[in-house]
């Protein structure tokens, strides 16, 4: 696979501050590539850069094998981009917003109409369509953004947190779409704070925190950078956990977490022969479990393991009250 | 999955190429911008308010209010207010580019613009020819009232369409330096506040509203500065007969030195944000 997007030592300064410290990122043709970080770590400057809106103190930028420093406009023709700065008009309606990238884009005629009738019916926005965007839900407004950028069929895709505040039934359609577009040879990388998100979209994720990359890899990687396992143990009769917990205590020499319910057990490990040894004594006391698992670390754990601090909780930024 | 290299050669990149965007190219990018600002302009007449009631009240309160007291019938005020009217509210008109754009800046409409490959100077040159037609909507409400109350045109259709397109350039000029004010206050509801403050004393200091012998030695002088007197006295030699030649050619100079000073510096301040 070759590569699509290529940004090599970018650094920019805003004045005394800098928000990105020589990062590097590299996209595969028809991959998605997840920029994981929480606010502030420089992924939104990354993406500007990357799609010519900002130029960058020092580094390169290649995309679709284009020096997007020397040749914006060439990539710009190549280039999708949907980010809360990058907007469609309020007071146009969705399908007239449509209509004049076509236009702007020089489509004859016939090929403007055509297209936005086409992304008007893919984005369920066709009665919406023809009202004015001030109108439509976050949802549909992160659709017809979503749309705005694909008028153009472009190659490469950015999308710069498409689903921070959306409901987790907006955000399930918008995942959707990127798979699709991704299946069909979409090169997308998107930013996102949403663990899940990455998670559930990206080939992999690249992880930023102040400006640097600090973790590259596939999820799988990622979290398996992490070392340690979490062993979860919930016991069928919750009366039973003590006797769980002095099991594993035994085993792992440590006492493990109790959950706050009380319910389950969880401990970290690293011990590839615990659970069997864990089944067989649980086994000889009859002691059935609804739950008995080795788990890799979710992204939490790895983001916290890379940085030292939790990545911020979605619902905090959206709700100061 | 390393495919033979020499199978399928990739296509040549030329690493100097460098697609560049013609001047035809980039005037096209700039109709269509143009003709979405009409566009939202028909959409939203709300936007056209200001156009349209800002003539019709000054020539209501200014005729019937102070025409009498001004020069001793309303009337006659008429006739020379007119003209300087058309100047003033084409200056309160041009105001809108500079807000225009800078709504445009904040809501995230210029970088979806940016990120495509258009001309750079397109959002620039879309908002100033899309604003032409709010100076005209302006020009034709005020003339269209003020024919409705009796004002004449004392001279030729010829010189008083002279006189209306005149009045459009000078609009032209001055939306530069409201693009300038659009781009350097920071939130687009902070450019009529700025605005108001250049253009009040360029409109209440000159010969619109009243003979500047009537008034303190101070603003006399100042009312002779202002270039906007001279463009006054030229529509008004234009629509109702008076002296032309020399008002006109200072009305030019000025026009000029605005374009050579002002444009080049709100190009600039546009440019910065447009990189």
């Amino acid at each position: 696979m070759d590569t699509c997007i290529q940004a090599v030592g970018l650094v920019k300064r805003f004045g005394g501050t800098t928000a990105l410290d020589g990062v590097d990122l590299e996209v595969p043709t028809g991959s998605i590539l997840g920029v994981l970080g929480p606010n502030g770590a420089g992924k939104t400057t990354a993406v500007r850069i990357l799609a010519t809106l900002s130029w960058p103190d020092e580094g390169s930028v290649r995309v679709a094998g284009h020096d997007a420093l020397r040749d914006p406009v060439t990539v710009r023709g190549l280039i999708g981009l949907t980010g809360q700065y990058a907007s469609v008009d309020e007071e146009l309606t969705g399908r007239e917003n449509l209509e004049l990238i076509g236009q702007l884009l020089r489509m004859p005629s016939r090929e403007w109409r055509a297209r936005a009738r086409e992304l008007v019916e893919r984005f369920d926005l066709v009665e919406a369509g023809n009202r004015p965007v001030k109108t439509y839900s976050g949802g549909m407004r992160r659709r017809i953004d979503l749309a705005a950028s694909l008028v153009g069929r472009p190659r490469v895709l950015y999308l710069d947190e498409p689903t921070t505040g959306l409901d987790p039934r907006s955000r399930g359609d918008l995942w959707r779409i990127v798979r699709e577009l991704a299946d069909d040879g979409t090169t997308v990388l998107l930013t996102t704070q949403y663990l899940e998100e990455a998670d559930e979209l990206a080939d992999r994720i690249t992880v930023i925190d102040h400006g640097r990359v600090v973790a590259e890899g596939s999820p799988q990687e990622l979290k398996r950078t992490t070392g340690s396992q979490t062993l979860h143990v919930r016991p069928v009769d919750s009366a039973d956990i003590d006797r769980v917990a002095g099991l594993v205590t035994d085993l792992l020499g440590s006492r493990p977490v109790l959950s706050s319910d009380g319910t389950t057990i969880t401990a970290p490990t690293d011990d590839p022969v615990l659970l069997s040894s864990l089944v067989r004594s649980l086994d000889q006391r009859a002691i059935a479990t609804d739950e008995l698992a080795l788990r890799l670390p979710s992204l939490d754990d790895v983001f916290f393991s890379l940085t030292g601090r939790p990545l911020p909780d979605h619902t905090t930024e959206e709700s100061p009250a | 999955m390393s495919a033979p290299t020499l199978a399928a050669p990739a296509p040549a990149l030329n690493p100097e190429a460098r697609r560049r965007i013609g001047v035809f190219e980039g005037l096209g990018h700039s109709l269509t911008l143009a003709k979405r600002n009409l566009r939202y302009v028909a959409r939203t007449p709300a936007t056209l308010i200001d156009t349209v009631i800002q003539p019709v009240l000054f020539l209501l309160v200014f005729v019937f209010l102070f025409g009498g007291a001004i020069s001793g019938g309303w009337q006659d005020y008429l006739q020379t207010l007119v003209p300087g009217l058309m100047v003033q509210i084409t200056m309160y008109a041009s105001m809108g580019t500079g807000m225009a754009l800078s709504t445009d800046i904040s809501k995230g409409v210029f970088d979806r613009f940016r990120s495509l490959p258009i001309a750079r100077s397109a959002p620039l040159v879309g908002a100033v020819l899309g604003d032409i037609i709010r100076y005209v909507v302006a020009v034709t409400v005020l003339l269209l009232l003020a024919f409705a109350l009796g004002f004449r045109i004392q001279t030729d259709p010829l010189s008083a369409l002279l006189a209306c397109v005149l009045v459009i350039v000078f609009g032209l000029t001055l939306c530069w330096l409201s693009v300038l004010v659009g781009m350097v206050v920071a939130s687009p509801q902070a450019v009529p506040g700025v605005a108001t403050a250049v253009i009040l004393p360029l409109t209440f200091g000159s010969n619109i509203f009243a003979d500047p012998q009537t008034m303190p030695h101070w603003l006399e002088v100042w009312t002779g500065i202002n270039p906007v007197s001279y463009f006054v006295d030229t529509v008004r030699g234009l629509m109702i007969g008076g002296p032309v030649a020399e008002p006109l050619a200072v009305s030019l100079v000025a026009v000029a030195v605005c374009h050579a000073v002002l444009l080049p510096i709100a190009v600039r301040a546009y440019l910065r944000k447009v990189r």
